[in-house]
């Protein structure tokens, strides 16, 4: 039965269909393949009891010929997405024992299509960070080791549970969130396919909010295919998140057309940075000449503002985060530790409960928006931010996307990276930009690093031009045949 | 741009976050070295450049002014740290 593990959502979708296994058969499967894998720390929840309750439901459905689109299908959810009676965390410990009494839009709307919830999968704390490290849960182990190494790796953040669970056939697919790579660099880093829709594409409701206006929802899963099959059922208007679009929802399916014939694809000259491995300059080159062959033309282009993009997002993210993050103050649900009075309640519940990240992201974000301070730093930035859109806007007159590496790097240890902040954060260069810029964008995985570990390439496109990024993002994954499979699975075979 | 320990100690207390006086050295030479690495920002020519504050195309729509829930007074409470009858129970706010 393990082999069911190993399947495609698309692929498990049409096995259901014909009756090949049934949905309790592959949901088991799944739960299964998660118990002997604790050691990756993927999943903060899992939750047996109510995944088999659904594919029962999915199996009688099938049967009666009722099957909805994603009927059957075992999910992980970011731990970031409120689930009704099912505990969420954000991976902070001042949400610890919270049980939200409502459910996410994305996630109401996957189980209106059928889909069955595995479990709640670890993450940076708040979505906070670029390798999963922030948890106060403990680190997610990424599944691909280098060759002939023991050593751990980090699988990216902030949605490294979901990536790993998904690269390690804990999951057929998982939900996850980007507010400034948090999609896309893991799903980098862990060899398989993420995609951040444009900002508004997805309900917000009901997820915990970082920075409100940069967080965005989106699908991790092991093929392009199963991705577009994921946002066409995560997309949508709600009325209960004025940002989200009210626009309606393209057939994605059909975009994934096999070639790039006549899409203009944009190369940014900015994003040649110094000191990146020749492994990723290679393979950026490569994937130039896989989409030329698919029929797509390439073009160098500048996007000038490109350096000031990460300076600009650690004012704009803080801000808004020490904004969002004020509701945690112990005295409604989550986390209270008593002080004298109620100021002191606020400062200790808040000491004890945020974890060294978020209080310093929770500090910079009140020092720049607090008097006399908010001109030179907020202001500023949310300008830069008007300039790094006008980049992109000017970009798209000529090109309908742009390609370049998802992450500066393969995946690093478990450890590496921690003493400065700052080299952290430039995990997110190249993924940033298309946060401040409201755009979509997709990581595929396309290659090998040196040491044996995968590396992705990332497509930007226009606002709401999904369909033109999968398309390009298929076009590259069928010409990249990325088949390597992590350590962790081949030695466990 | 150099916070000192009397900056990192007002933002602290703006913030509602509890910092021993041991940890406010430490703790402002990390946000000076990110506040100075954020300095960058202002070799950018902003002049006439409008902010940009949303993610998106702001198009916000009217809405009937209608209470649309609510009446859930065991949801609402189920998390509370302390609650008595329909109440959150909270630290004495007014001597």
């Amino acid at each position: 039965m393990s082999d069911l593990t190993a399947l495609g959502l698309c692929a498990a979708a049409a096995g259901l269909r014909a009756r090949q296994f049934s949905a309790q058969e592959l949901n088991e499967a799944h739960l299964q393949a998660i118990e002997q894998a604790e050691d990756l720390n993927a999943y903060l929840v899992t939750t047996p009891e109510q995944a088999l309750a659904m594919a029962r439901e999915a199996d009688r459905r099938l049967a009666a010929g009722e099957a909805r689109p994603l009927e059957g299908l075992p999910l992980a959810i970011k731990d970031l997405f409120c689930t009704k009676g099912v505990a969420t965390t954000a991976a902070s410990h001042i949400l610890e024992g919270f049980t939200p009494p409502y459910e996410s839009t994305v996630t109401a709307q996957l189980w209106e299509a059928g889909a069955v919830l595995l479990g709640k999968t670890n993450l940076d704390e708040f979505a906070m960070g670029s390798s999963n490290t922030t948890s106060h849960f403990g680190s997610v182990v990424n599944p691909w080791t280098p060759a002939d190494s023991l050593v751990k790796l980090v699988p990216g953040g902030s949605s490294g549970g979901s990536a790993a669970a998904v690269a390690a056939r804990l999951c057929l697919g998982a939900t996850g969130t980007d507010t400034g790579g948090s999609i896309r660099q893991p799903a980098a880093l862990c060899g398989i396919v993420g995609l951040k829709p444009t900002y508004g594409r997805c309900s917000r409701f009901g997820i915990v909010a970082f920075a409100s206006s940069l967080d965005q929802a989106g699908p991790l899963a092991r093929s392009v295919a199963d991705c577009a099959l994921l946002l066409q059922h995560m997309a949508g208007h709600d009325a209960r998140d004025a940002t989200s679009a009210d626009r309606s929802v393209p057939d994605y399916a059909t975009a994934l057309t096999g070639d790039a014939r006549g899409l203009r694809i944009g190369i940014p000259k900015e994003y040649r940075l110094e000191g990146t491995p020749k492994a990723i300059l290679d393979l950026w080159q490569q994937g130039m000449a896989w989409l030329q062959e698919a029929g797509a033309q390439i073009r160098e282009v500048s996007l000038p503002h490109t350096k000031y993009a990460l300076p600009a997002y650690y004012i704009v993210a803080p801000a808004e985060a020490s904004s969002n993050l004020a509701r945690y103050d112990g005295m409604r649900f989550g986390l209270r530790v008593p002080g004298k009075d109620l100021i002191e309640t606020y400062a200790k519940t808040r000491a004890a409960g945020f974890g060294a990240e978020v209080r310093r992201r929770i500090m910079i974000g009140t020092y720049v928006l607090s008097a006399g301070y908010y001109d030179a730093y907020y202001l500023q930035a949310q300008k830069v931010r008007t300039r790094i859109k006008q980049d992109f806007d000017e970009v798209f007159q000529s090109v309908d996307l742009i390609l370049s590496p998802t992450a500066p790097s393969a995946a690093f240890g478990i450890g590496e990276k921690q003493d400065d902040p700052i080299q952290m954060y430039l995990n997110d260069v190249f993924t940033v930009p298309a946060n401040l810029a409201g755009l979509p964008g997709i990581s595929v995985p396309a290659g090998l690093s040196a040491e044996g570990l995968p590396l992705g390439l990332q497509l930007i496109g226009r606002p709401f031009d999904e369909p033109t990024v999968l398309q390009a993002a298929h076009a590259l994954e069928r010409a990249a045949n990325f088949t390597a499979l992590p350590p962790y699975l081949t030695k466990a075979a | 741009m150099s916070l000192d320990e009397a900056t990192v100690a007002r933002i602290a207390r703006l913030a509602r976050i509890d910092v021993p006086a041991a940890e406010l050295g430490p703790l402002a030479r990390e946000l000076s070295h990110i506040m100075g690495w954020i300095e960058q920002l202002n070799e950018v020519d902003t002049q006439g450049v409008a902010p940009m504050a949303s993610g998106g195309a702001l198009n916000l729509a009217w809405r009937a002014d209608q209470v649309t829930d609510g009446e859930r007074p065991e949801d609402i409470l189920a998390n509370a740290p302390a609650r008595q009858d329909d109440y959150f129970v909270v630290p004495k706010v007014v001597e």
